[in-house]
């Protein structure tokens, strides 16, 4: 073997060196990209607590929770969060009324039902359901929907609960049917042979044998269905109207706490007003529960995950 | 067994079946009426929008600015803020997305800051947007004294469609098998010289696909741009990115205040004269048209892509 | 360990044998040896030694204290039973194996003639694959041209001259048998071969860096017969060009192109020998017990 053979087996020891270094600072800045997210978070808890800390100065956290009205831009304001509270989880329930069971009928149908080739046009489909930008739904809400419910239920006014909430139920049925079919699709396939061994029907066989195995993962898809409505804001801010209102019945106007943040947005306050600072408190009210949900939601996704 | 003992047995049978067979049918005629009709939703909204906004679906819309007199406020302003913000988004996250997904791929030993960092990853994608709004006006807005600019909207949006890109680039990349790794590695290659000589190329479709699908998402966003102050009257356009001299190319816009095509439509669904409702509808089609469009463009790569490389 | 040595020290080993007493003759095992050398080696060049190598995956001991000798431009052929550990010995001699966490080299395994510890911690695993060539089971081509995937290593080391890459292209392709069938389509996708080109395709791709030591991981269990005899051919022709390592399944192949033999079992080395006697005449009944047939 000549000399120059035996120079090609290693590469120049400069040019290892320099690869070797090249290597390692690619893996810093990657590495830095990659906390980009944790930064993020990081940044998310201190602005919301930082910029909310001087309401909570001036407001007590008892009246904060317990007063039931909301009206901090008046004369005489008043800080009760509950009325934007009542407006977020009304419209959230009428959504899940929607998106619950027919997210779960969706999604049974294509993981055991569907033949192969109807399922994969249906899925992108669905992706694209998912895929309207929310102030188009919010445009569906307020002149297709409320009108339409407005026939249905005379004296329905134009601004209601109800008709948001059905949108937001719309809008995540892609979102519940997609989670609840991976994990029903996660589901052995020796489990249900041996459900139709014993000569059961397809439905017997899903509901009985393959729900039951994915209920952690199912589960998994309503609680992250949960939290997109809670954090939904256009279909809300349009069709539901801007006014804080503690009721549980769908077919009023309220608030929800994301409206509410969009409202003081519109508006023009100074950047250290008792409004501005407000913002930032209901946000950190949104951003708890949006977290606990998520955290449930993620933990039993885990859970399905790895029992299979 | 007795012939007729067996033949009654056997009726029994077949009744019992076909009884429980109708719940079957069932289902499937239930399953498949609410599926199509929640594609209906999809169609009708889409057809709604185009009839309502038909009048003003022409190019003077496109090339108007939006005014007080419903018939002559168009969405020029509008469409070239929602560019240029989509510009600075892409721009950002783009690289940011894409190297921290190859970091949690290719770089990340399974230790506790890599669990940190993925846990914080997904956490992220179920942050509601107008949290990242707040996040923008706290901390771009006032903070790092960006103001209400395109610069502040584009940073907020590529904050926001980062996990998308993440997660959509992180697939892509695990569908580039072992072997291949192994047999780059195996030649003497530097971990880095294996992800930019083999892996990523073998997964740009992947990756084009999730900056798509993100991209797709942030142009229909209004909630966190309003949070940050989107301004929804600029009678105005920003400087031009592209000047007519050297360097041909200036930042100035970056600075400027901004609108989106969101926020318009939003803007004219507010208002209770009925004439700015079929502006309202004329942007919201175009918009929505946009947003198929990206997310069938992008389901067609994808599956493209997957048909390209037979491992 | 030295050639016609073997483990005699460890009676205790728990060594399954199908045999008792009823046995007769020990029926002889019908591979057939090829010409393979037989006597006079001891004075052939030592080109690595491993001394005392155990691994671990995490608290696993996969590999116990191996110590065998590697002569350099010869055939060294690992063989045993699945999971005996043949083709985990063979990943450290490129170590592989850093590309898994948790993994643990004990004991060293010599490279001569500079005496570089392939294991050691402070050696640099990039710079012990620059030297060491690896070809693995499934052929696994890179997703580019023919010419692309034998000039990849070569782009890797920083040879800059075309014609300098072409040259070494192309007696690569042709020490791999297989300049003839591609040099009119080099362009040509990798992938575009058969499953034998391929594998010969990987061959010149490794043999394209002059690499000290080629490792064969089962380089034919995933190909038909006769794409397996091309390889074989290929192989008994780098004989005196290259030292070879291969791990194979088939005690048939190890007998064809091998000079010397290491019988594996269960993580340990029972018997290393010239080819010839280890078939034809080995000291280990466990060794025998394998090559008749016994056990798999």
């Amino acid at each position: 073997m000549t000399e120059q053979t035996a120079t090609i087996s290693t590469g120049t020891p400069a040019g290892l060196g320099f690869r070797k270094g090249r290597d390692r600072v690619v893996e810093a800045f990657l590495l830095l990209a990659a906390l980009v997210a944790v930064f993020t978070t990081i940044a998310i808890v201190i602005v919301l607590v930082a910029e909310s800390l001087p309401f909570f100065k001036v407001v007590p956290l008892r009246e904060f929770l317990t007063d039931t009205m909301w009206i901090p831009l008046f004369a005489e304001p008043r800080y009760g969060v509950l009325p934007l509270v009542a407006g977020t989880l009304v419209t959230t329930l009428v959504a899940l009324a929607v998106a619950i069971p027919a997210g779960t009928i969706i999604a049974i149908y294509l993981s055991e039902f569907a033949p192969y080739r109807l399922r994969e046009t249906i899925k992108p489909a669905l992706e694209l359901l998912g895929a309207v930008p929310t102030v188009v739904y919010g445009y569906f809400a307020l002149m297709i929907v409320t009108p339409l419910l407005q026939k249905l239920i005379p004296g329905l006014p134009g601004f209601n609960m109800l008709s948001a909430g059905l949108v937001i139920g719309i809008m995540i049925i892609p979102y519940v049917a997609s989670v609840s079919e991976d994990a029903m699709r996660a589901v052995p396939n020796y489990m249900r042979e041996g459900s139709y061994a014993m000569g059961a029907t397809r439905f017997q066989t899903a509901t009985r044998v393959v729900v039951p195995g994915a209920l952690s993962g199912i589960a998994a898809a309503y609680i992250l269905g949960i939290s997109r409505a809670v954090g939904e804001t256009m279909v809300v801010a349009i069709a539901a109207g801007l006014q804080p209102n503690l009721t549980w019945d769908p077919t009023e106007p309220a608030a929800t706490i994301t409206a509410f943040i969009v409202q003081v947005s519109l508006g023009d306050l100074p950047h250290d007003s008792i409004g501005y600072q407000s913002i930032f408190a209901v946000g950190l009210v949104l951003m708890l529960m949006t977290l606990v949900f998520n955290i449930a939601g993620f933990s039993l996704t885990r859970k399905f995950r790895e029992t299979y | 067994m007795h012939a007729a003992t067996a033949d009654a047995a056997l009726q029994q049978i077949r009744a019992d079946v076909n009884r429980r067979k109708i719940f079957d049918k069932i289902f499937v005629m239930v399953g498949l009426l609410i599926m199509f009709s929640a594609l209906l939703v999809l169609v009708v909204l889409f057809l709604d929008l185009v009839q309502d906004g038909a009048p003003r679906l022409n190019w003077d819309f496109l090339n108007s600015f939006p005014s007080r007199k419903a018939e002559r406020a168009g969405i020029l302003s509008a469409w070239v803020g929602t560019s240029l913000i989509m510009l600075t988004t892409a721009a950002v996250s783009m690289p940011v997305g894409v190297a921290a997904a190859i970091y949690l791929e290719e770089y990340a030993p399974k230790n506790w800051m890599t669990a940190i960092i993925e846990i914080n990853v997904t956490n992220l994608a179920g942050v509601p947007s107008i949290i990242y709004g707040l996040l923008a006006l706290g901390l771009f807005v006032y903070q790092f004294n960006l103001g209400q600019s395109i610069a502040a909207a584009g940073l907020t949006l590529s904050l926001l469609i980062l996990p998308i890109v993440i997660v959509a680039t992180r697939e892509a990349l695990r569908a580039v098998p072992r072997a291949i790794r192994e047999a780059a590695y195996a030649l003497g290659a530097t971990r880095w010289e294996v992800t930019a000589h083999h892996v990523l190329p073998y997964s740009t479709g992947g990756i084009l696909t999730g900056m798509i699908i993100g991209l797709s998402r942030a142009i229909g966003e209004t909630a966190p741009l309003i949070t940050i102050g989107a301004l929804s009257f600029i009678a105005f356009l920003p400087e031009s990115p592209f000047k007519g001299e050297f360097p041909f190319f200036s930042f100035a816009w970056l600075k400027e205040a901004f609108t989106a095509m969101p926020i318009q439509m939003f803007n004219w669904v507010s208002r209770p004269d009925p004439a700015f409702q079929v502006n309202a509808a004329a942007a919201g089609a175009i918009l929505l048209g946009m947003t198929l469009l990206m997310n069938g463009v992008a389901i067609y790569i994808r599956y493209r892509f997957r048909k390209r490389i037979n491992w | 360990m030295q050639p016609g040595t073997s483990t005699q020290e460890n009676p205790a080993r728990p060594v399954p044998t199908h045999a008792v007493e009823g046995r007769l003759t020990t029926p002889r095992p019908s591979v057939e040896v090829g010409k393979r050398s037989t006597g006079d080696e001891q004075s052939l060049v030592i080109k690595s030694r491993a001394e005392g190598l155990s691994f671990y995956y995490g608290n696993v001991r996969a590999l116990k204290d191996l110590n065998i000798e590697i002569r350099e431009k010869r055939v060294t052929a690992l063989i045993g039973p699945s999971g005996c550990g043949k083709t985990t010995f063979l990943r450290c001699f490129n170590r592989m194996h850093d590309l898994t966490p948790g993994t643990r080299y004990e004991g060293r395994i010599m490279l001569y003639p500079d005496s570089l510890d392939l294991v050691g911690r402070g050696v640099d695993a990039i710079e012990v694959r620059m030297r060491i060539g690896m070809v693995f089971q499934k052929p696994n081509p890179f997703p580019k041209s023919i010419f692309e995937n034998v000039a990849y290593g070569l782009k890797v080391r920083g040879v800059r001259s075309n014609a300098r890459i072409e040259e070494q292209v192309e007696q690569a392709l042709r020490r791999a048998a297989i300049w003839d069938e591609v040099k009119d389509r080099l362009d040509n996708s990798g992938l575009s071969l058969s499953g034998g080109q391929q594998q010969r395709l990987c061959i010149a791709r490794a043999l394209a860096t002059n690499p000290e030591i080629l490792l064969f991981d089962e380089p034919t269990s995933a190909l038909d017969p006769i794409a397996t005899a091309r390889i074989e051919e290929l192989i008994d022709e780098l004989r005196d060009q290259v030292t070879v390592i291969i791990v194979t399944h088939n005690m048939q192949q190890a007998a064809r192109v091998s000079d010397y033999t290491a019988f594996m079992y269960l993580g340990e080395l029972i018997e290393f020998d010239n080819t010839s006697k280890l078939f034809t005449n080995p000291s280990q009944k466990a060794t025998e017990d394998y090559i008749t047939g016994r056990y798999g």
